[in-house]
């Protein structure tokens, strides 16, 4: 009788196989959901969760309340369809134009404006198009004339993210359309993150627009070299909000916990890790709050900014689109 | 280049040294989800490999070739199809899977189903078919015939088990569409080598391909010397 499968080898190989499978299912198990322990899925953009910050707010949050953050990092658009289908509980984004987009189709509610900060247009140190000492829109129209003269080159993220969003808004606001722009030899698309197309603007000594979070990391390690040409601004504001997901679209979502959370990041401890974060690492915050800004009117030209590029028929979240019971909106 | 990998390589060994919880955590889960992923693949993927392989049956080739070709499936396209499948809208949304481990091993598991198949099929019909007809006429059932020429070519379903724990490990699409790369529940090895490169930790991705590779290499000299011991 030929046997090659002597039944001792198979019951050591069972054992083994068996022996991995209880160890490894009980690690899952272990880190699974916790029952009494609730869940909340944010879908984010990168250019906030990829700086880090979302981790310190995640650790003080889950200190004090038993909810478990799930963060899910994606560009706005990606989280914003993410949210659509239901995969996501809130959404954290950049996008002011998508988002009443988001609430008028009926996907999102208590929209919260948490923090801004400012896009900046970067290029090679020595500026070969000139525009260090221009307004963002008369150095778009100058990098369109280098562009074409073969001078320059741009790269944009072409990967539908927030700051891709606010590139097109930038463009259209000096008469440009970017599909049409696309098809140019000097406009060229990464299709990538904000880190990857600083890594190619780089390659290139082309010109790019960026979120501060991410040029600040990758300035200071060096991996770049590009610098800051064009950095504040009332065209260039960045301003990030916080957007449940209509309980009545999706009635799974969890929208108690993710006004509770909306309620923490507008709270003076989240905005005071906004406030800080980044400080002892970049020398300057990469945030800055927005909440008692525009409460209190503090500082009348950024919030004046803030509502001109992020407010919907005069407020943050119209009337219509506030659900619940919420102190979101008390003054 | 050399340097910022030689940085990467001293922060890790120093994390490693130091027992870094998170670096630990996630290399635990790593390895948990595709070893499991590997088993529970492995459940289908031998007998089905084994049917292909010595059953003699019409569509028998275009069978093969079907899943040659599935070996070749991008992870991040089967990731994106099964994110829509798992998704709260998509036709699994009611086992609320998205996001877990689970669907990571579910997902894994059909990732490499294919290898598994591929190589078992080859290594079965590499054996000498003289082997199952002498085991045949020395009175061996039909079962019995089989199981003998799968014990023939045990070295390559071990290279095939091998062959798609690696490919589990080392992928990045499905662990990132279905796991979501969540912080203390999905984040496996490949998805914490992808945040930080966006994050510019360049050097860390890089000594946490060290680890990964580490890990297959140990993993893979374990099976080695567990089949010489066979």
């Amino acid at each position: 009788m030929v046997d090659i499968l002597p039944i001792n080898n198979t019951i050591k190989i069972t054992l083994v196989i068996v022996a991995i499978a209880t160890a490894g299912g009980y690690y899952i198990i272990r880190s699974q959901k916790l029952p009494g322990v609730r869940s909340l899925v944010v879908s984010t953009t990168t250019s906030l969760y990829d700086t880090g910050v979302l981790d310190q707010i995640e650790d003080a949050f889950e200190a004090e309340n038993p909810i478990d953050l799930y963060f899910i990092s994606v560009g706005t658009g990606l989280a914003i369809s993410h949210a659509k289908r239901g995969d996501a509980d809130m959404i954290l984004v950049h996008a002011p134009s998508r988002e009443i987009a988001f609430m008028e189709e009926g996907y999102g509610v208590n929209r919260k404006i948490i923090a801004y900060n400012y896009f900046s247009i970067v290029g090679p140190v020595d500026d070969p198009a000139g525009i260090g000492d221009k307004t963002p829109t008369e150095a778009l129209e100058l990098l369109v004339e280098k562009g074409r003269a073969g001078e320059i080159i741009w790269v944009s993220r072409g990967d539908d993210s927030g700051t891709h969003t606010k590139e097109r808004g930038l463009w259209s606001q000096v008469g440009f359309d970017t599909s049409a722009l696309r098809e140019e030899d000097w406009y060229r698309e990464a299709g990538a993150g904000m880190g990857k197309t600083l890594q190619i603007t780089e390659e290139y000594e082309a010109y790019t627009l960026t979120d501060m979070g991410t040029f600040l990391k990758y300035s200071k390690d060096g991996l770049v070299t590009l610098e800051i040409l064009i950095g504040a601004g009332e065209e260039l504001i960045n301003i990030y909000s916080a957007i449940a997901v209509n309980p009545y679209s999706n009635p799974d979502a969890n929208f108690e916990d993710a006004v509770t959370f909306t309620e923490y990041l507008a709270s003076g401890e989240g905005q005071a890790i906004f406030e800080n974060y980044g400080v002892d690492i970049y020398g300057s915050n990469l945030f800055n709050p927005a909440v008692e800004l525009l409460l209190t009117g503090s500082d009348p030209t950024t919030a004046t900014w803030i509502e001109a590029t992020g407010f919907f028929e005069g407020s943050e979240c119209p009337l219509e689109y506030r659900w619940g019971e919420t102190k979101l909106y008390d003054r | 280049m050399v340097s910022a990998i030689l940085e990467g390589l001293a922060r890790v060994l120093g994390l490693i040294a130091s027992g870094d919880r998170t670096l630990v955590e996630i290399t635990l889960r790593s390895l948990a989800v595709s070893g499991l992923a590997t088993i529970l693949a492995s459940c289908w993927s031998i007998p089905l490999g084994v049917a292909i392989g010595l059953g003699r049956f019409r569509g028998r080739s275009l069978l093969k070739g079907v899943f040659n070709v599935l070996l070749g499936v991008p992870t991040v396209t089967l990731g994106l199809v099964l994110y829509l499948a798992f998704s709260r809208s998509g036709p699994l949304g009611s086992f609320q899977l998205l996001y877990t481990p689970t669907a990571i091993i579910i997902g894994q598991s059909i990732l490499i189903t294919p290898i598994i198949v591929s190589f078992v099929t080859n290594s079965l019909e590499a054996v000498d078919p003289e082997i199952r007809s002498l085991a045949l006429t020395l009175g061996a059932s039909e079962t019995r015939a089989n199981l003998t020429v799968l014990g023939e070519s045990l070295s390559g379903v071990f290279l095939a088990v091998t062959a798609s724990f690696n490919r589990a490990i080392a992928e990045l699409g499905v662990a990132m569409m279905l796991g979501g790369n969540i912080r203390g529940v999905t984040r496996v090895l490949t998805t914490t080598i992808a945040l930080e490169t966006n994050r510019g930790e360049l050097a860390l991705g890089v000594a946490l391909t060290v680890v990964l590779m580490a890990i297959v290499g140990a993993v893979n000299i374990l099976v080695g010397v567990a089949q010489r011991r066979l």
